[in-house]
């Protein structure tokens, strides 16, 4: 998909909590082995909405533009604190967006954030809109003792889309989107955890999607892994991003800014979101990023960025590196009154 | 317009009263203030009630205490200012009766938190606050009372065990007093190791908010020796958010108002016997003495010592802290109090040769503030 | 929980709007009909710093109705960079850390709900400056 108007990313934001569970406190109550170091925990006052407004105004600072200047706001999560009510409203409320501007919630599991990215783009291409954000950010439950308990984890990152000028950090050559109806991995409405299908989540799920689309993609582009400086997939554990990225020919050089799932875990929404804001936290002018997210029930979004020069320019908002970095640890018992296991 | 004085007094002990409502209460100490007065029946009653509505969700209690006293038809109604309700229902009944309105009024206040749970019941002490920007922090009012100790302590290099005496002191006087809540003593050392309310502020610095119910009779003076006159009564408000304030060390309203009654009154600081504090925690009651110009700022605690003999005694029943604090009937406990000590019925906690009296009462942090001095004829 | 009580404060709990005396230039928040100082009754609109230092703060351990999962929380009084002062939690610090003079910045978190089935509220509380690199 190309669109009619050049279109680029014209600032970004990303946030993570600073509560941090070390894999190996789950391991100590239920067995297991990590398969993270560990990973990235919300406090009790925070959720996907906070996490999102955190994201969006780092981005509307980046941008430089006027938040009245946002056309649409999109918030992409499966954590939605109200099943009904979009968070997008109340990001739009609390960064002055409001009132003329579209918004609303998107679910798509862990691709969300880049289902949003593929609305944005084309309202800004036609001309609809001038700016659009689209955000990606989850506080997402695991099932204690289940395997994915270990990685799912709290984050999101948010990226406003403009017309392609000089304010653009990295313009969007082409996206491709990939989905079928694949139930690797789901929640049924009145559920608080997920269930998932164990290991039919790997081939006809993750990488089926992901090769899919990132076929698609460079086919339709005429690009080879070669072309390509760094690439980002979908993060749900250190092995599935490394596996994939080598089955379409990339090296862990390419991966490796954006890999960040064994110090913060898996953010489900804000997975791909904040692997590329990594990415283009390091990114030259004249790098070219692929982007392939992942979201269960199955699909995959796949973007071509190539980076402009203000990307490298200066900056005061806080590198994912330094979220990353800004961390305490709690225990197991903490963890499950944090995350709303356990209730008074 | 004419003197008036006070006829007469009742109260309750302040206590868990789980057996008794809120017009029990009332009740007892009226009829008690009645009896004392010579029987005759008030022809307007005052009722201060700060948590009624909230708790009991009871309003318009004028109405029910008047009728419960048997007194339906009688005007009453319901005065509302936090703490400080007591001490202003008071002044609008010292009011009527010095205006020649009525010659004789029933003035009583009531509290009956022991119904609330303890979460509500910190609800309902930040009620007086401004709900949408100060109540919504989840601050409680002893948290504000933090606020202001931690910035007294750093401002005048004052140690927490010399703000923490006046916790000791007003259990000492509370040992002999039959309506305290606490009547026992307590050493520093037990106070500054209790846990933390809201730090810096030890849980047994703060005062105990407990049931209970006081009133008095007013009259007209007789111009005979011996009456409990009403010297003088002034009111102050302030701003309601502390982050407005320029020094949140010191109260304007009670700067304001105790000025104003000591005016009213014609006397100096040097004259007053005893002096009822508001100390809804030991800094509150500090700060106090310094506002009403007791003590120069910061030096407060000098007070404590019993240093110099113009200093007057403080709370001579224990205070909001050991007699206790049942909110909307506090300011009326501390009337009764300065009335029982100018009579010389105070008992073990009789302060010999007491001729004045004055009470502070506050409403809030200090965002309003009365003054009632009371002098014996 | 009151639906429209909420709602009406909605913008000057997210964005730290305060109002400004157009006659006198003094700031305040919360927002004002009329100024205390000049006693003018035009007032504009202020966006209010998002960054200050602490002044005093306290550890809340008693908490009130709605806040008791919160416990203990620390609740500071903070001077925004204009001079206007704001009653805020601090979050993302032990109690222990707190010090007078501390740089802060804002942060949007949710205060309290109603419930499971009633509104959530969310406003601003504040934490410690992230401090960022330059790239």
């Amino acid at each position: 998909m190309r669109p009619s108007n050049p279109v680029g990313i014209v600032g970004y934001g990303a946030y993570i909590p600073m509560w941090r569970l070390r894999t190996s406190e789950i391991c100590r109550v239920w067995g297991g082995e990590p398969p993270i170091e560990e990973k990235a925990v919300s406090a009790l006052d925070e959720d996907a909405v906070t996490i999102a407004v955190e994201c969006a105004r780092y981005a509307l600072r980046r941008a430089g533009i006027n938040p009245k200047e946002l056309g649409a706001i999109y918030v992409g999560t499966e954590s939605k604190p109200y099943a009904v009510k979009p968070c997008g409203t109340i990001v739009a409320e609390a960064i002055g967006a409001t009132p003329e501007l579209a918004a609303a919630d998107y679910e798509f599991a862990c691709k969300a954030g880049t289902e949003a990215f593929q609305t944005c783009i084309a309202l800004v291409s036609s001309g609809m809109v001038k700016y659009a954000m689209a955000i990606g950010a989850d506080t997402a439950q695991g099932r204690p003792a289940d395997p994915l308990e270990y990685t799912v984890a709290c984050g999101g990152a948010a990226f406003i889309f403009g017309p392609r000028s000089e304010k653009t950090l990295a313009y969007l050559e082409g996206s491709y989107s990939y989905v079928t109806d694949t139930p690797d991995f789901w929640r049924r409405a009145s559920e608080f955890y997920p269930r998932h299908g164990g290991r039919f989540t790997g081939e006809p799920a993750y990488f089926r999607h992901i090769i899919g689309a990132a076929k698609g993609l460079m086919a339709e582009l005429g690009y080879g892994p070669s072309d390509f400086k760094y690439a980002v997939f979908h993060q749900p554990n250190v092995k599935f991003p490394v596996r994939v990225a080598r089955m379409l020919g990339f090296g862990m050089d390419a991966i490796k800014p954006g890999l960040i799932v064994q110090y913060v875990g898996n953010t489900y929404a804000g997975s791909t979101p904040l692997g590329l804001a990594a990415t283009l936290d390091q990114a030259r002018c004249g790098d070219r990023i692929l982007v392939v997210s992942y979201g269960s029930g199955a699909g995959s979004d796949a973007f071509s960025f190539l980076v402009e020069d203000r990307a490298e320019g200066p900056t005061q908002d806080p590198p994912v590196s330094l979220f990353i970095g800004r961390k305490r640890y709690i225990d197991y018992s903490t963890y499950i009154k944090l995350r709303g296991k356990i209730l008074r | 317009m004419r003197r008036v004085s006070i006829t007469g007094v009742g109260l309750t002990q302040v206590s868990e009263h789980w057996e008794r409502s809120l017009t029990d209460l009332f009740v007892e100490a009226a009829a008690k203030a009645i009896d004392d007065a010579g029987g005759e029946d008030p022809e307007a009653i005052y009722v201060s009630s700060s948590g009624a509505p909230f708790i009991q969700r009871q309003l318009n209690l004028g109405a029910m205490v008047a009728d419960a006293l048997g007194m339906a038809g009688t005007p009453a109604l319901t005065v509302e200012a936090g703490a400080a309700g007591g001490a202003i229902a008071l002044q609008e009944g010292v009011r009527a009766v010095a205006s020649g309105l009525y010659d004789c009024v029933l003035v009583g206040g009531v509290e009956k938190a022991s119904d609330a749970s303890p979460e509500e019941i910190a609800g309902f002490l930040s009620m007086p606050e401004d709900q949408e920007y100060t109540a919504y922090t989840g601050i409680t009012n002893f948290g504000l009372n933090a606020l202001i100790y931690r910035q007294y302590l750093e401002r005048f290099g004052v140690r927490q065990e010399e703000i923490a005496m006046l916790a000791v002191r007003c259990h000492e006087h509370a040992e002999g007093c039959p309506h305290a809540m606490y009547p026992f003593k307590l050493s520093l050392e037990r106070i500054l190791s209790s846990p933390f309310e809201a730090d810096p502020i030890h849980v047994l610095e703060c005062s105990g908010i407990g049931d209970g119910a006081a009133a008095v009779v007013i009259q007209p003076s007789r111009g005979e020796g011996g009456e409990v006159e009403v010297a003088a009564y002034s009111t102050s408000t302030d701003r309601v958010h502390l982050t407005e304030r320029p020094d949140i060390t010191t109260f304007e309203a009670v700067k304001r108002a105790s000025d104003r009654a000591l005016r009213m009154a014609g006397i100096s600081r040097r004259d007053v016997d005893l002096v009822e504090l508001h100390d809804e925690t030991t800094i509150t009651g500090i700060i106090s003495l310094e506002d009403m110009g007791f003590a120069e700022r910061g030096k407060g605690t000098s007070l404590l010592a019993g240093e110099g003999i113009e200093a007057p005694q403080i709370n001579t029943f224990g205070g909001l802290k050991a007699r206790g604090n049942p909110v909307g009937a506090t300011g009326l406990y501390q009337v009764v109090e300065v009335t029982m000590q100018l009579r010389g019925e105070a008992g073990r906690c009789q302060v010999d040769g007491a001729e004045i009296g004055l009470a502070e009462s506050l409403g809030g942090l200090g965002s309003t503030c009365a003054i009632t001095i009371l002098r014996r004829s | 929980m009151s639906v429209p009580r909420y709602w009406r404060e909605i913008k000057y709990r997210y964005r730290l709007i305060g109002e400004r005396c157009i006659r006198c230039g003094s700031l305040y928040y919360p927002r004002r009909a009329i100024c205390p100082r000049c006693g003018s009754r035009e007032l504009e609109e202020y966006q209010l710093r998002d960054r200050g230092r602490v002044i005093s703060w306290t550890v809340i351990r008693n908490p009130p109705k709605d806040y008791e999962k919160f416990a203990p929380y620390v609740v500071a009084l903070v001077e925004l960079d204009d001079g206007v002062r704001i009653l805020t939690q601090l979050v993302d610090i032990e109690p222990e850390e707190v010090k007078a003079g501390m740089r802060v910045e804002a942060t949007f978190r949710r205060i309290r709900e109603d419930g499971t089935s009633g509104i959530i509220e969310y406003g601003y509380k504040f934490r410690p400056r992230i401090e960022s690199e330059k790239k």
